[in-house]
């Protein structure tokens, strides 16, 4: 087997060194009862073609050469192709955590790097070396806030990912915390203040956010701070489209940021895997969950980094550790910076813009839903006909409409949520706004 | 003696922000086909930052540099050995990177229409039911993203099974020798950790854990072979005492590279439990992850699994959501796709025989280490190894050098040091898991090294604790790092 | 080396008492096993300690370690020179580098505590 690098004389040798006549001795002190006495059904072994055959028929089977515009928390964004060259590199893509300073100053001069780029880019003091996605970081940060608040309730925005709401659930049933929801406003699709404040109370520990929120709508991050910060409970901030940061203002006021940076170069890969970020003020540094790189110096005084503040990790304080993620998500994260070096400070903006124009002309041309800003998503009414019969007859012509919204907010029923990046084109939008239109005349 | 020291071609390449200057570029963007908009008109002033200070600006060229010359400073799989104790570091096959680069995998969105990711959803179940054959057990799920998430829902499916019958009571059992996201996980969980001591041959000792199990214990968290690599021998009477107890058996299944095809946990009394698809199935480690904490269950936990799960309908694949009894989710979407094809990859490029003879290979390559190495060093535990084997630096701390010590200068013979310090439960422990893809050129390399060490240890022990001597960076200062972190570049003022 | 009019205890901590106030810190041993100190995480002023359980931790590069609270009280005073120099626990364990000032609740606890020399014994030093 071609990944096994021995002959069978050299096993020999190896088995006579150890002293047994085969393999299967060292097993023989395995109780019998354990042992599995037939053949794995498995399909036997392949080649490296037929490998690569089989993922290919899988591929041929998926949405290829469609145009599309979906986006709800997965965007579609060109891949500068450096991206894949550094982190093909064996000595990125093979190495292991760098626990080993000495020998891991690529990985470890990388993530300080990256972790620099996001508190440049989120306006916080400290970011952590990735979350396995924006999903997780959510609970994570919700737990560090109850943590630095010592209070046990969480406000959360019913405008902040569906899903990611479903995975902060998940995770609190078990910390004694209780979750309360607070609504978006129906005619901006921004935060309905008047139902944050009633769902804040004395145990509020934190105020949770998306900033552009599900619907694509920009939100008030400053208010929502000061209501937060005046009942005593921090404000998190999340974010599911990083190159909205391009242009936007960053949340600031803020205490903690959680979000995710699969458009920076990550492919959507079906839902995973991505990478997420934790970043926040410098006076919680010792909460937040997490791998952190730090600068140092090594014994001739040269700058040297590594991982720095493990004690609050889980190979060392165990039960009473803070979170329990070991295995991270670097080579994404290497993705990101990467990504974000190529791009650039002028570079991200000059994205954010084009992404700006592009969304602004499609949804020029469709029925809006909400009337706040909004960034590269936007919710439009499918107006008499369905969203489903929309995005059907949009197929036909080979692009993948928006996200019907009654799956996740009946209310919405009727209601789609599109996204519009660098890469969709005019004349597909063009054919969007098309369907539209006829179905508008069909429902006159 | 030192064969592998290499020269780095930049010793002093500074960080991307020591070379920025404005105006420098690395992309170009395609002119714009729509009308621009202006941003603070569309979004309003407030929203609109000015600029995000300080962030790179390279060029193509000087970022290809930069993280080339990064990369040289790696230690990685495809330049060594890496004997690092339930770590698995083996070989990542390279097809699987080109694999799960394929367009129509890597471009998939999880929202598009279910009749369109029907590939994607085959890759999924065919992994499924891949690993349900390996492990023995009944259902799979890849929703996790990580080892410790993986324990996380095993747990979480182990409270909800218990508290369908009336409690789910608050007590996890832990063996002394566990890998510490073991306790962190239960703690998360909202359980207590109860230690399980381990006996003098270095296993579950089974009239102790009887004495610790009563109607209040939810589970015993084991791994098995354990984090000494051995196997837990009484593991099928340890099983029968938990579930006479109404109690439940998780595995912590990061060891598996020594079970395939031999053992299956689900035919020796395991009812939950993780693999990471980032050891025994190859993917890579990247640095520090993505991995894949795929959960293996028993059909009675089966109800409780992260929804959505994959059925068939119809002759098609669909995601089914109406699931009552399900912990819920664990994370979005569905799993690390991108890990589950490269994982899916490997399983397919060996078949059943195949994996078999990964863990023949496995547990004999540390074996012969053990054999080649056990004049020089004491072994922690008389006990048959498997994968790995756990040494103890006794002999050496006679001469005032400790395991740190003798694995820093492992470095110096071109290898990554082995597991130190861990597990616990062995005193100056030198944990060695060398996994099947090593030649035997390369394990006498390492089993060399460690001799000479130790023979240094005796005749020049200043030499090994000052080790390392030929790298780039030597001795790190972990001690301000940690007194005074400093966790981002900031200008100078 | 351990000052005779302190109290010990079998976690290594010492108290040193005086007119309903006890100083209490880590001793020599203690900063020892646990190597160089990056870091100290205390209570706030006010906090009710309670003997025998943790009150703060004390933490090296790759170890925490739990601190006992050696008898009971409320904590007055924290020693905040620690937040930016936890390497005087290294250093002065005994003196500069006391952790916490408590208001004695229970006095008669400070009986139940080790004399130095039994303490010195105890450390096997």
């Amino acid at each position: 087997m071609r990944y096994l690098p021995k002959s069978d004389s050299e096993r020999r040798q190896i088995l006579d060194t150890i002293g047994v006549s085969s393999a299967e001795d060292l097993f023989a002190h395995l109780p019998e009862e354990t042992r599995l006495r037939r053949p794995l059904a498995l399909p036997p072994g392949k080649s490296e073609y037929e490998i690569v055959d089989y993922f290919r028929a899988r591929a041929a089977e998926s949405a290829n050469g469609y145009a599309s515009f979906l986006g709800a928390g997965v965007y579609n964004h060109y891949r500068p192709v450096l991206v894949d060259t550094v982190i093909s590199r064996g000595e990125f893509l093979t190495s292991y955590t760098p626990y080993q300073a000495e020998i891991s100053q690529g990985t470890l001069t990388s993530i300080f790097e990256f972790q620099t780029m996001i508190c440049q880019l989120t306006g916080m003091d400290v970011a952590n070396a990735s979350m396995y996605d924006g999903s997780t970081a959510v609970p994570e940060a919700a737990m560090m806030a109850m943590r630095v608040t010592g209070r046990d309730h969480v406000a959360v925005a019913r405008a902040v990912h569906p899903e990611y709401r479903e995975v902060l659930a998940t995770y609190l049933q078990h910390q004694q915390a209780r979750i309360a929801e607070f609504e978006y406003d129906r005619n901006t699709g921004g935060i309905d203040f008047a139902s944050l404040e009633a769902a804040i109370g004395p145990r509020t520990a934190a105020v949770i956010v998306q900033s552009p929120n599900f619907f694509g709508i920009v939100e008030d991050v400053k208010r929502a701070a000061g209501i937060a910060h005046a009942a005593g409970a921090l404000l998190i901030v999340v974010f599911t489209e990083a190159v909205s940061l391009g242009i936007l203002e960053p949340p600031r006021d803020a205490d903690i940021v959680a979000g995710e940076l699969q458009s920076f170069a990550i492919s959507p890969s079906y839902g995973g895997p991505f990478a997420g970020i934790i970043a926040t003020k410098e006076k919680y540094m010792r909460q937040i969950p997490g791998r952190l790189v730090g600068e140092t110096k090594d014994i001739h005084g040269n700058r040297a980094f590594c991982l720095t503040l493990a004690t609050r990790e889980q190979h060392i304080r165990r039960e009473k550790a803070t979170s329990n993620i070991c295995t991270n998500q670097a080579l994404i994260a290497l993705m990101a910076t990467v990504f974000m070096t190529v791009y650039g400070r002028a570079g991200l903006r000059e994205l954010a813009e084009q992404n700006l124009a592009k969304a602004h002309y499609l949804a020029g041309k469709l029925p809006l839903r909400f009337q706040g800003p909004f960034f590269n998503e936007f919710a439009v009414s499918a107006n008499g006909r369905t969203p489903e019969g929309i995005n059907q007859q949009l197929l036909e012509g080979r692009i993948v409409g928006g996200l019907p919204l009654d799956r996740y907010y009946p209310e919405l029923a009727g209601c789609m949520l599109f996204c519009a990046t660098e890469m969709n084109r005019r004349d597909d939008m063009d054919t969007v706004a098309g369907v539209f239109a006829a179905e508008e005349a069909y429902a006159r | 003696m030192i064969d592998k020291v290499r020269q780095h071609p930049t010793q002093n390449e500074p960080l991307l922000f020591e070379q920025s200057s404005p105006g420098k570029r690395g992309y170009q963007l395609p002119e714009l086909d729509v009308p621009p908009v202006d941003a603070r008109e569309a979004l309003g002033a407030a929203n609109v930052r000015d600029d995000i200070e300080g962030f790179p600006e390279v060029s193509e060229v000087e970022a290809i540099r930069h993280f080339t010359r990064l990369s040289t400073w790696n230690y990685a799989i495809d330049l060594g050995l890496y004997p690092l104790g339930s770590c698995t570091m083996k070989y990542n096959p390279r097809v699987n990177e080109a694999v799960a680069r394929t367009e129509g995998l890597a471009w998939a969105h999880p929202y598009q229409p279910e009749a369109l990711s029907q590939g994607a959803m085959e890759i999924i179940a065919a992994l499924e039911a891949g690993l349900a054959e390996v492990t023995g057990m009944d259902a799979v799920t890849l929703q996790p993203a990580a080892g410790a998430h993986g324990e996380l829902t095993g747990i979480l499916l182990i409270r909800a099974l218990l508290a369908s019958r009336g409690n789910p009571r608050k007590r996890i059992l832990i063996p002394d020798s566990a890998h510490g996201t073991n306790p962190a996980t239960a703690a998360m969980a909202g359980y207590e950790v109860v230690h399980a001591p381990s006996n003098d041959r270095g296993m579950l000792d089974l009239a102790r854990l009887a004495d610790l199990v009563d109607d209040e214990t939810a589970a015993v968290m084991i791994t098995n072979p354990n984090t000494l690599g051995v196997f837990e021998e009484q593991i099928t009477g340890i099983a029968s005492l938990l579930h006479s107890k109404g109690a439940l058996v998780y595995m912590d299944g990061a060891n598996m590279n020594a079970l395939m095809g031999i053992a299956r946990p689900g035919d020796f009394g395991i009812d939950v439990m993780h693999l990471n698809l980032h050891k025994t199935f190859s993917t890579p480690h990247g640095g520090g992850g993505p991995g894949c904490g795929a959960v293996a269950v028993k059909s009675h936990l089966e109800p409780f699994l992260p929804t959505p799960r994959l059925r068939r309908d119809g002759g098609a694949w669909t995601w089914h959501y109406d699931r009552p009894q399900s912990i819920g989710r664990v994370r979005a979407f569905y799993g690390n796709f991108g890990v589950i094809v490269r994982a899916l990859a490997y399983v397919m490029a060996h078949g059943g025989e195949g994996l078999r003879n990964v863990t023949l290979d496995a547990v004999a390559n540390a074996n012969y280490i053990r054999k080649r190495i056990e004049a020089y060093f004491d072994i922690a535990y008389p006990a048959p190894s498997m994968h790995e084997c756990v040494f103890s630096d006794d002999r050496q701390a006679k001469h005032s050098v400790h395991t740190g010590d003798i694995a820093k200068r492992l470095i110096d013979y071109g290898f990554h040091p082995y597991t130190v310090s861990f597990p616990l439960i062995v005193h100056g422990s030198m944990m060695i898991e060398p996994t099947e893809t090593e030649s035997k050129q390369e394990l006498d390399l390492f089993a060399d090294a460690l001799i000479a060490i130790a023979q240094e240890a005796e005749q020049d022990p200043d030499l090994v604790r000052g080790a390392p001597h030929t790298t780039r960076t030597a001795r790190v200062d972990e001690v301000t790092a940690a007194r005074k972190p400093i966790v981002r570049w900031q200008p100078k003022q | 080396m351990y000052p005779e009019q302190y109290r010990y205890t079998k976690e290594h901590e010492w108290v040193n008492a005086e007119g309903g106030v006890g100083t209490i810190g880590i001793t020599f041993h203690a900063q020892k096993e646990l190597g160089d100190i990056v870091y100290v995480d205390l209570p706030k002023p006010g906090t009710a300690v309670e003997k025998g359980k943790t009150f703060g931790s004390v933490e090296s590069v790759k170890a925490v370690s739990d601190i006992y609270a050696p008898v009971s009280g409320e904590v007055l005073e924290i020693n905040t020179a620690l937040a930016n120099a936890p390497e005087k626990l290294n250093a002065d364990p005994h003196g500069e580098a006391w952790l916490v000032k408590i208001k004695l609740s229970s006095p008669d606890e400070l009986k139940e505590l080790l004399s130095a020399e039994d303490y010195q014994k105890y450390t096997g030093e």
